[in-house]
Parts: C-alpha cells; structure tokens; sequence
C-alpha cells in the first residue's frame, strides 16, 4: 500500500472539512472494497477519511420505508429485527453477502457508494423504490446508479441513509460465483400496490437494472408462469471467464422465477 | 505515523505505527503474537481471522488504526494457561487440521459463531465457515470439530 494519511472525524461537517483539505481523498466505510484495492495499489488517495465515527448506523421504522444508516454493517441488517419483520428479502440479502467476516464490516453505504456490478445491495435498492439520503440531498434509486461503478454522488457528498419502501412482498435470489460469492446474477423482485419492480444486479454491463419486460409480465400475474414465454435477451450483459451473456440471460430468467413465490 | 491504543488479549498496546499499517502487521510484526496467520493476502482466505469487540474480521483487510481504542483477542488469547480453549480442544481431538496454517482463523471463526449460537446446526458451521478456506482437510473434521467444540462451550 502507498503511505496515506488516516483521519477519523467524528461527524459528517468534520469528515467534509477533512476530505476538502486532502489533495485527493477517499471517504472510507467498511474498507471491505478500499482497502484490497489500496493493498494491491490500484488506488493511491494522499488520505483516507474514516466515517465509522460519524453516527451513521441505525435502523428506524419510518411507517411506509425502514431507514437503514449508510455505515450499518450487513450483519446488523441481516439480525436486524425491525428489517426481518418488514422486508424479509432485504435481511436475507444483506446474510448473503461475501462471508461472515465481510459482513461483520462490510456497510450498506459502502456498498451502494462503489455501485459494484456485482454487489448485491444495488438490487434492493432499485427494486425497494429506495431514496439515497446524502449530506445535501435525497435521491430516488432510479437516478442514483448511472453505470458500472458510477453513480449520481457529487464528489465530496456523503451518504447518510438509504430509505427502503416496505413492499407487499419481495424476495431476492441470487446465483453466487462459488469462490467469492458475488452474485453472477441476483434477482430483486418486489411487489408494490402499484405494481412489481424487478432489479438485476451482477449481469449488466452498466451495473444493476430493472427488467422492463419482466416487471410487466409479473405485474399483471405475479407467478413465475408469467415468465415463461418471456425471451431475455443477452444483449448488454457481461461477459467474462465465469459466464457468457447468454449463460447470464438465462440465470436471469431462472433466478427471477425462483424468487417469485 | 500516529500512536495508537488497543487491547490485545487483555493487554494495553500502545505503539507508534504509520497510517498505511494493516492491523495484521500491527499484530504480527509490532507486538510480535504470530498466531495470526496471513494466507492469501487479498481477504479471502479467512487465515487471519481475529475477533475485534467480539466479532470476527478478517485482520488483513484492516488498518490497525480503524482498531484504536478496540478490544482484539487472537488465538493466542484463547486458551487459559496451559489448558486449551474448548473449541482448541475440539479441532485436536477431531483432527479438525491436518497442516494446521488455517486452523487458527478456524478457530477464532468458530468461537464466534458459537458463542452468538449456542445449538448451532451443521449448516450453519458450514455457512459460518464460508470465509475461511482449508487446503488439507475436506472440512469434514473442521464442521465435526465445531460441532463437538459447541457442545463442550455449552450448546
């Protein structure tokens, strides 16, 4: 790793000023990303700011969402009580993600921030309607992802919350790469009273989407009947050394069907 | 450079360290309790597994700064005195290892699921274990090994 500098403000206006007075700095959350990204310096920031100080992890019932704090680990999503009784497919993603020790400090926050094409919270974000609250403002899930890595944050702007919409029913079903267990594909199918969101995490080539075509099969017949006849194209999806877009295209169409119960 | 304090295994630590220090370093090279092994380097491995606050992490994947003011125990807190830990005992009268390089990532791993779990089941050890890789045994003996060290910490 590069030398850098470490500095753990103990507020979201300290970790602001820190970061404005770095030449280029880097907000640091669970570090379960940027930090093997330093290790193999792929990434050389002049310092770090560590906002696991900054009171940024609760879970609140806020009526129709749950607020979820930007550095809440995902072992405390999964165990969390209030998550498991309203949105069951949220505590059951964040329990599958990397392994325990990841979980243990790995953040909802951190993992929406990097917009991995493979991570699975973007999914339920998109698909639980959710709002991205940051230090300056609110943002629907539909504007926050805008490609592979890439999302609507202005630079220096700091994630606090995410607010999920509680659905009628959801369900998350993902087909995990058996050495890292990232999602080769992850389904996030949520059903609303105005109808049902579908969100793909780990197979497009622009990060997480929403299916179009699926959405509205299932929104007029919420069984995985609906599906069948439906064709999923290839077209945008990833191709790499575990799966060509059509193996990916198909892992769609089947993990959709199995998180449709 | 910055001084940073932490307790290890009951110990007040107090050393100067730079910022870019991993807490595996900090522990192995620093206070010099090599127990804690280091695999693959790149988080994966699960060799490095410590307990910080009472969870498991993965001590490669850390600066040893994000653990000032924290209580860690390694696996060479566990046991007291000449008498193993339960859950040491188990992996040795299991054969729970064979080369032994992962064990105490093992170890450490399955003392925390254990403890947050008292009647953990076979499925559970084996998803608790997801983080920790064994190039030796199969994992046979390591899931008989937590299974028999649960009962023996009270499950």
């Amino acid at each position: 790793m590069y030398s850098t500098k470490y500095i753990k403000p103990n507020s979201t206006s300290e970790a602001l000023e820190a970061i404005k007075s770095m030449g280029e700095g880097k907000f640091l959350a669970g570090g379960m990303t940027l930090i093997p990204t330093l290790k193999q310096r792929l990434a050389s920031p002049d310092g770090l700011v560590d906002i696991s100080g900054c009171d940024l992890d609760s879970i609140s019932d806020e009526g129709d969402t749950i607020k979820i704090g930007a550095m809440t680990k995902h072992a405390s999503v999964a165990e969390s009580g209030l998550v498991n009784k309203a949105i069951p497919a949220l505590a059951k993603l964040a329990d599958g993600i990397g392994d325990r020790q990841v979980r243990n400090r790995g953040t909802l926050g951190g993992s929406v921030a990097n917009n991995d094409p493979s991570a699975c919270y973007p999914s339920a974000v998109l698909a639980l309607k959710a709002i991205v609250h940051t230090n300056t403002r609110s943002i629907q899930a539909d504007e926050f992802f805008t490609g592979m890595f890439e999302t609507a944050l202005e630079e220096n702007e700091i994630i606090e919350a995410i607010s999920f919409s509680k659905p009628t029913k959801a369900n998350y079903v993902k087909f995990p790469n058996p050495a890292s267990r990232y999602a080769m594909v992850g389904v996030f199918v949520a059903q609303f009273n105005d109808g049902v969101r579908v969100a793909v995490t780990g197979a497009g080539e622009g990060g997480v989407f929403r299916h179009a075509e699926m959405e509205a099969a299932l929104s007029s017949n919420y069984n995985a009947d609906a599906l069948s006849a439906l064709e999923i194209s290839s077209e945008g999806l990833i191709s790499d050394l575990h799966a060509s877009p059509e193996y990916r295209a198909n892992l769609i169409k089947e993990m959709t069907k199995r998180a449709v119960v | 450079m910055g001084e940073i304090s932490l307790k290890l295994n009951g110990k007040l630590e107090t050393k100067d360290v730079a910022d870019n220090t991993l807490l595996i370093d900090f522990i192995r090279e620093h206070v010099g309790l090599t127990g804690t092994h280091v695999g693959c380097d790149t988080s994966q491995c699960g060799a490095c597994v410590i307990h910080l606050d009472g969870v498991s992490v993965k001590a490669c994947t850390m600066l040893a700064k994000q653990a000032e003011g924290s209580e860690i125990v390694t696996i060479e807190g566990l046991a007291d005195g000449d008498e193993l830990h339960p859950m040491q005992q188990a992996f040795h009268e299991n054969h729970g290892l064979q080369c032994g390089f992962c064990t105490p990532g093992m170890v450490m791993s399955a003392v925390e699921m254990v403890t947050k779990n008292k009647n953990i089941s076979e499925d559970e050890i084996r998803k608790g274990l997801e983080g920790n890789i064994c190039r030796c045994t199969g994992y046979h003996n390591i899931v008989q090994s937590v299974k028999a060290g649960a009962a023996k910490m009270g499950g």
